[in-house]
């Protein structure tokens, strides 16, 4: 098709065949995807099915027992250290819990890509953190606060505020909206379009937060653990948009969306047994 | 070189060996010999484990070393480091080597006096303390004040992403978090080791002289002529090792900490007690070494008499 063409040359990140075991459980399974440049794409899946894996793999945060991640053309984990590092600072990655330095202040936190890039003055990594907090909605008072100081609502925009400071051309967000009210829910999530309004940059949303799937993306992946499915069966039990999704037959997915138990708690209570 | 990622992320997800082991061991349950199938397995597989942590430990170790030579020290992580590992420790080591020669004092008088030896008193206790206890037990105190609060810092990181952050960012864990405290451990605990020698030597002649009241020029006469340069050097020298053992043992055990309080709970702990039985060993190995080379030096050796 001449849509699969388009992407095989434009996509930015390229997982072919990935398999990641640790010890003895398998958490991804021969998986393969491709991202094109500018895409929003939501990971969708139960806990534990191996999205945060997955998005661990593509920056080379975790090694994967077989397959490739192409990242730009790159083989990720073919890299040397410093090439790597180098290629990081084009990726950012809003943490689940923030994951922000509790030993250094909210200002310091921001500027750490910049001082880590290492070709900035103080004088504009002071403008660029001070305009990337207020870009977030966060007053110039928290910069001399330390993370502990702050709200989980707080702490989370400060961790986009770092992920977004050096422009990336990947930003992930692992659970962004995960322990929020509904409405800091939905400022994250005004927050994720607004960012790719203003750049064309690609995204990567791991959610269990129907709201934020069906606002932010522009393609759904659901993932399914390997434990549930048969040998052979493909781990990603739907790809496509969220109109899509809301009109696809398959069982599983249906229930993830409503958010109806049916018989998982039967399944749970058989398999412990 | 790529080599150091993996064990970033694995370890805190890797069911361990033994209990993989031992998940076999349900399936030989209904054998007759199932007993010594039982016992087998689960040695084999504690072996196993044992193996494949210290491959883990050496490459954690090697990695160290790579990025100590070959990239200067971020700037603003070493001073840090110092004032953590140096100067707060100063007071507390201060106290144990004070504590040390005046309790050397009270146990070996009783026996001196007996034989009137105890104007030899200073040779023993100086030649003790900046041999041997001076280091070791100084050393022990900061694998307790040191060593776990690294590991727990450390843990804490890890299990909070922190440390996933920071390669995220583009940084090397190794090289931001590691390397500045091995060479914070590395520079402090021998000086801080000079520091409890000198503590020692002064509570020894405190309880000596003032207490016991032994002639004061005696006291220092034996020791001058007891104690060399060469005992000093000693000390010292073990000390090095104890300070590298007490960094590589201690940020091991955080970066491979596992998810929780418990997990943090359970790496400061591991960092103090590996931490301590590699002080253990070091103190032997290095012990029997130096001895011999001393008696290359002073075949005659040192005698009280």
């Amino acid at each position: 098709m001449i849509e699969e063409l388009f992407e095989s040359e434009q996509s930015l990140v390229e997982v072919k065949d990935l398999t990641v075991r640790f010890g003895a459980q398998t958490v991804l399974r021969n998986l393969s995807l491709s991202i094109p440049r500018g895409q929003t794409l939501v990971l969708l899946g139960e806990s534990g099915c191996g999205k945060t894996v997955l998005m661990k793999s593509i920056i080379g945060l975790v090694t994967p027992t077989i397959g490739e991640v192409y990242f730009d053309d790159e083989n990720m984990h073919r890299l040397s250290d410093r090439r790597l590092s180098l290629l990081r600072l084009r990726f950012g990655f809003v943490f689940q819990n923030a994951a922000l330095f509790d030993s250094m202040t909210i200002g310091q936190n921001v500027a750490f890509p910049l001082k880590q890039h290492g070709k900035f003055t103080s004088e504009q990594i002071r403008e660029m953190v001070i305009s990337r907090l207020s870009e977030v909605g966060l007053p110039n008072s928290v910069i001399f606060k330390k993370p502990a100081e702050l709200s989980g609502g707080m702490r989370k925009r400060v961790g986009l505020a770092r992920a977004l400071i050096m422009n990336p051309e990947l930003i992930m967000y692992d659970e962004p909206t995960t322990g929020l009210d509904p409405i800091m829910s939905d400022v994250i999530n005004e927050l994720i379009i607004r960012t790719r309004r203003r750049n064309p940059v690609t995204s990567i949303v791991v959610t269990h937060d129907m709201n934020t799937a069906k606002k932010v993306a522009d393609r759904i992946i659901m993932l399914m653990p390997t434990r549930r499915l048969n040998e052979n069966e493909s781990q990603i039990i739907f790809d496509g948009t969220p109109t899509e999704i809301e009109s696809c037959r398959d069982r599983r997915v249906q229930q993830f969306i409503n958010g109806e138990a049916g018989e998982r708690l039967m399944e749970l209570r058989a398999s412990r047994t | 070189m790529q080599g150091g990622l993996p064990f970033l992320g694995r370890d805190k997800y890797a069911p361990t060996y033994v209990s993989s082991a031992s998940n076999n061991l349900e399936h030989y349950e209904e054998e007759e010999d199932s007993f010594f199938v039982n016992m087998l397995s689960g040695w084999g597989g504690i072996v196993l484990d044992g193996i494949v942590a210290l491959g883990d430990f050496t490459i954690f170790v090697y990695q160290t070393f790579v990025w100590m030579f070959t990239r200067l020290p971020k700037n603003g992580t070493l001073l840090p480091n110092f004032h953590q590992v140096g100067v707060s420790s100063l007071a507390v080591v201060a106290l144990t080597g004070t504590f040390i020669g005046m309790v050397l004092a009270v146990q070996s008088y009783f026996q001196f006096r007996q034989i009137g030896l105890e104007t030899r008193l200073g040779g023993v206790i100086n030649m003790t303390l900046v041999r041997e206890l001076g280091p070791v037990l100084a050393a022990t105190m900061l694998a307790g004040r040191v060593g776990s609060s690294m590991a727990a810092e450390l843990g804490t990181m890890r299990v909070t992403e922190q440390i996933d952050a920071l390669s995220a960012m583009g940084a090397n864990p190794i090289h931001y978090l590691v390397v500045p405290r091995f060479l914070a451990c590395l520079f402090m605990i021998p000086a801080l080791t000079v520091m409890a020698d000198f503590m020692g030597v002064a509570g020894g002649h405190f309880y000596s002289v003032n207490i016991l009241k032994i002639d004061i020029h005696h006291y220092w006469h034996n020791s001058a002529k007891f104690v060399t340069n060469f005992d000093l050097f000693v000390g010292l020298f073990k000390s090095i090792f104890f300070g590298a053992a007490i960094a590589m043992v201690s940020c091991y055990q955080g970066f491979n900490c596992t998810a929780g309080a418990e997990g943090v709970g359970r790496a400061s702990t591991a960092a103090f007690v590996y931490s301590f039985v590699a002080i253990l060993f070091i103190d032997l190995f290095l012990g029997i070494t130096l001895d011999s080379i001393y008696f290359m030096y002073y075949p005659e050796g040192a005698s009280l008499l």
